[in-house]
C-alpha cells in the first residue's frame, strides 16, 4: 500500500509537468534560432579570448622595436570607438523599425549602420597601413604579431558583418519582412552587437592600457 | 503565417544603453589619460569600466535579461564567461610563472657553448 502511495505521489507531479509542456508547446522558432546563434557568438568570443590571452602575454615583448605607447593615437581610436558604438545603436533601431513595419526607417538605419561600420574599417585599415609604413608591421616583434592578429581578426569580423548587412538589405528588399528574413535580421543584429562588445575589451586592453 | 510579435527592446532601451555606453567609454578615456586615479590602480579601474560596459551592451543591446525565455541564454553566457576567464587568467598566470622561472638568456648561451 505504501508502494502504491509512493507511485501515486510520483505520478502526480509528472502528470502535471507533462500537462504544462503540452500547454506551452515548443518554444517559438525565433527564440530557438536566437539561442543557437547566441551559442555561435559565445564560441566566437571564446576564440577571441585565446587571442586576447596571447596579446596580454606578449604585449611587453617588443624585441627592441616600438611599443604601444609610441604607436597608438588615442584620438584616432576614439573616433573608431564612436563609429562602432553608434553603428550598434542604429542597427538596433533598424531592427525596431522592422518590428514596427517601418520599411523606410529600416533602410535609413541600416544605411547609417553601413556607413559607420565602413568608416570604422577605413580608419583601422589606414592605421594598419601607417604602422607597416613606419616599419612596425606584424613581423617586427611578438607584440606587433599579437596586435595585428587580434585587431585584424576583429576587423575581418567587421568586414564580414558589412557583407552580411548588404546581403540582408537586398534580401529584405526582394522578399519583404517575412518571418525568416526577420529572424536573419535578428541574428545579424546579435552579431553586430557582439562585435561591439569585443571592441570594448580590445579598446581597454590594447589601446587604453597600451598607450599609457 | 505571421509569428507573434514579441518586442525585442524599445527605442528608450537602446537610447539609455547608448547613453550608458558613451558615459563609460568617456570615463575609460579620462581614467587612462589623466591622473584622476592613483597610477597603479588605473588598469584595475579600466577593467572595471570595460566589464561594466560589456554588461550594459548585453542588457540594453542584446537583451540578455531575467525573462523566462532567457534562462538558456544566461546559462550559455555563464559557461562562456567561465571558459574565457580560464583561458585568459590561466594563460597570464602560467606565462608569468614560466617567465619568472626562466633561466636568463645569457645563462642559456653559456650552456650551449
Amino acid at each position: 500500500m505504501s508502494a502504491h502511495a509512493a507511485t501515486a505521489g510520483l505520478a502526480e507531479p509528472e502528470g502535471e509537468e507533462s500537462r504544462d509542456h503540452s500547454k506551452d508547446g515548443p518554444a517559438p522558432v525565433r527564440i530557438v534560432v536566437a539561442y543557437g546563434f547566441w551559442i555561435f557568438l559565445l564560441s566566437d568570443i571564446i576564440m577571441f579570448s585565446a587571442l586576447f590571452a596571447s596579446y596580454a602575454v606578449l604585449s611587453g615583448q617588443t624585441a627592441g622595436g616600438p611599443a604601444g605607447r609610441e604607436l597608438f593615437e588615442l584620438r584616432h581610436v576614439g573616433i573608431e570607438t564612436l563609429c562602432l558604438l553608434f553603428s550598434s545603436y542604429t542597427c538596433g533601431l533598424g531592427i525596431l523599425s522592422v518590428e514596427r513595419r517601418n520599411t523606410r526607417g529600416f533602410y535609413v538605419a541600416f544605411a547609417l549602420t553601413f556607413v559607420l561600420g565602413a568608416t570604422f574599417l577605413g580608419l583601422e585599415v589606414s592605421e594598419f597601413v601607417g604602422l607597416v609604413a613606419r616599419g612596425a608591421g606584424p613581423s617586427r616583434s611578438a607584440f606587433l604579431s599579437a596586435f595585428f592578429s587580434l585587431v585584424g581578426l576583429h576587423g575581418l569580423h567587421v568586414s564580414a558583418g558589412l557583407l552580411w548587412l548588404c546581403f540582408m538589405v537586398a534580401q529584405f528588399a526582394a522578399k519583404g519582412p517575412r518571418d525568416f528574413v526577420r529572424r536573419r535580421l535578428l541574428c545579424f543584429s546579435l552579431f553586430w552587437h557582439a562585435l561591439d562588445i569585443i571592441w570594448v575589451g580590445l579598446l581597454t586592453l590594447v589601446y587604453l592600457m597600451g598607450a599609457r | 503565417m505571421e509569428e507573434q510579435d514579441k518586442p525585442s527592446g524599445s527605442f528608450a532601451m537602446y537610447t539609455v544603453g547608448l547613453a550608458f555606453a558613451l558615459l563609460l567609454t568617456g570615463a575609460s578615456f579620462v581614467v587612462s589619460q589623466t591622473d584622476l586615479l592613483w597610477a597603479p590602480g588605473v588598469p584595475a579601474g579600466l577593467a572595471v569600466l570595460a566589464i561594466a560596459q560589456m554588461g550594459v551592451h548585453l542588457v540594453f543591446f542584446l537583451h540578455i535579461g531575467t525573462g523566462a525565455d532567457n534562462t538558456n541564454n544566461v546559462l550559455a553566457l555563464a559557461f562562456g564567461v567561465l571558459v574565457v576567464t580560464l583561458v585568459v587568467a590561466g594563460s597570464l598566470w602560467i606565462m608569468a610563472h614560466l617567465n619568472a622561472n626562466m633561466m636568463p638568456a645569457s645563462a642559456i648561451m653559456e650552456m650551449q657553448r
